[in-house]
């Protein structure tokens, strides 16, 4: 693999690990205070499955560079992680929760889709690997978005106000890394475009018909990974925590 | 000097690991268990994981490595291989019956499956009575192998291996 090749593909790796981290590590906040015992332990479900699939990007990473997936994850700064800021949000309220894992997980579903037929075979075997658990994480948010957009004018205010905010920072998804378009050009990973304009097309049918309305205002969108928001800071600083104390802490 | 195990041998040893989180059937039956390699003293064991995130995995390594080990090899190898990725249509039909036997609906055959559109093939029969007239309480269960459902007949709660 040519250098600057294998320097984007690393970046990419990063990336995916860093999304599936830094959402997991959010949702993980409502364990114990979910609205109901069956819905925490579901959330709780996604957070472990989401963190399989953070391991396994990092794992593939440290084939190409012998980084440590656990030093990756709790001894970088804020400005060096690569998440997008979609994920970073403060969890707000069990809509606000729901939809931004229906967008995150509408786009993981359509990526690994698309990335079945990577020419990179490592990141092959893992997308077989993640797709299988991620059809159930769509199949279950997806529902909420239904039951919260069509259930009581409450639910649907809430959920439309968690759209509000949400719908421009999730377009920061489908913004390509710098040297994205080298990983495309060899068919490592799947180019962007296209599954955007799938995901507008599956979002859209299915937040119109739980009865919400699409913003019309595009409002702030991120662009580069390498700005994060301000929550970074404090969800790192608690996450971190116990790694910097004790980083032998070999059990947990 | 005594003779080290067959691979034959091996296999049945791996056999009497109970997985951790179903002790009813062992990580050979769940399909965890992909290979077993003897090279003179060396023993190298291939497993594969179920789900990515379950936390198990680490205790079937050092228990596949303990037991290995105790047979006399040495070095011994756990590798970990994601391809082909595991499926349930691995576990065989003997440890079916004992999941069902146990009150965990065991996972249907997987067929083709296009991940967006999920469309339950047959109903989930109780393990229990046996009755079809069942539902879903949650996706998600205990394990993330698992779903909770519930029998309209007999009016048992039960969980499910989800088929994957």
């Amino acid at each position: 693999m040519r250098s600057e090749v294998r320097e984007a593909l690393i970046a990419k790796l990063t990336a995916l690990a860093d999304d599936e981290v830094i959402l997991a590590h959010r949702n993980s906040e409502w364990v114990g205070h979910g609205p109901i015992l069956e819905e925490d332990i579901a959330l709780a479900n996604i957070v472990q499955d989401e963190l399989g699939h953070a391991t396994l990007w990092y794992g593939l990473r440290q084939q190409l560079d012998g980084s440590d997936p656990d030093q990756l994850a709790f001894f970088r700064d804020a400005n060096e992680y690569r998440c997008c800021e979609l994920v970073e949000l403060p969890k707000g309220d069990w809509a606000f929760t729901m939809l931004r894992q229906y967008l995150f997980d509408l786009y993981e579903a359509l990526w690994l889709e698309a990335a079945r037929h990577s020419t990179y075979q490592p990141l092959a075997d893992a997308v077989q690997k993640i797709i299988r658990e991620e059809r159930f994480h769509l199949q279950h948010t997806q529902a909420w978005v239904e039951r919260l957009g069509q259930g009581t004018e409450e639910s649907n205010r809430r959920l439309q106000q968690a759209l509000e905010m949400q719908w421009s920072y999730a377009q920061q998804l489908f913004v390509p890394i710098p040297g994205e378009e080298l990983l495309v050009a060899e068919g490592i990973v799947p180019d962007l475009a296209p599954i955007k304009e799938r995901w507008l097309e599956h979002s859209t049918r299915h937040l119109q018909a739980a009865g919400l309305k699409l913003p019309i205002n595009p409002g702030y969108q991120p662009t580069s990974r390498a700005y994060h928001t301000e929550h970074l800071w404090s969800l790192l600083a608690e996450m971190q925590s116990t790694a910097r104390w004790d980083a032998e802490a070999k059990v947990w | 000097m005594t003779a080290l195990p067959s691979t034959e041998q091996v296999w049945k040893a791996l056999a009497q690991i109970p997985d951790p989180e179903i002790p009813v059937i062992n990580v050979v039956e769940m399909g965890i268990v992909r290979g077993v390699e003897i090279e003179g003293n060396k023993a190298t064991i291939t497993m594969t994981p179920t789900f990515s995130g379950c936390p198990a995995l680490h205790l079937i390594r050092e228990q596949l490595e303990r037991t290995v080990r105790a047979l006399g090899f040495d070095p011994v190898e756990v590798k970990t291989v994601l391809s082909p990725a595991w499926s349930t249509d691995w576990i065989s039909p003997e440890a079916k019956e004992r999941l069902r036997q146990y009150g965990i609906a065991p996972p249907k055959p997987r067929g083709a499956q296009d991940f967006l559109i999920e469309l339950e093939a047959a109903p989930t029969p109780c393990p229990r009575c046996g009755s079809l007239n069942t539902s879903v309480k949650n996706t998600f269960g205990p394990t993330l192998c698992k779903a909770i459902y519930v029998c309209n007949n007999c009016q048992e709660p039960f969980e499910s291996f989800k088929t994957v």
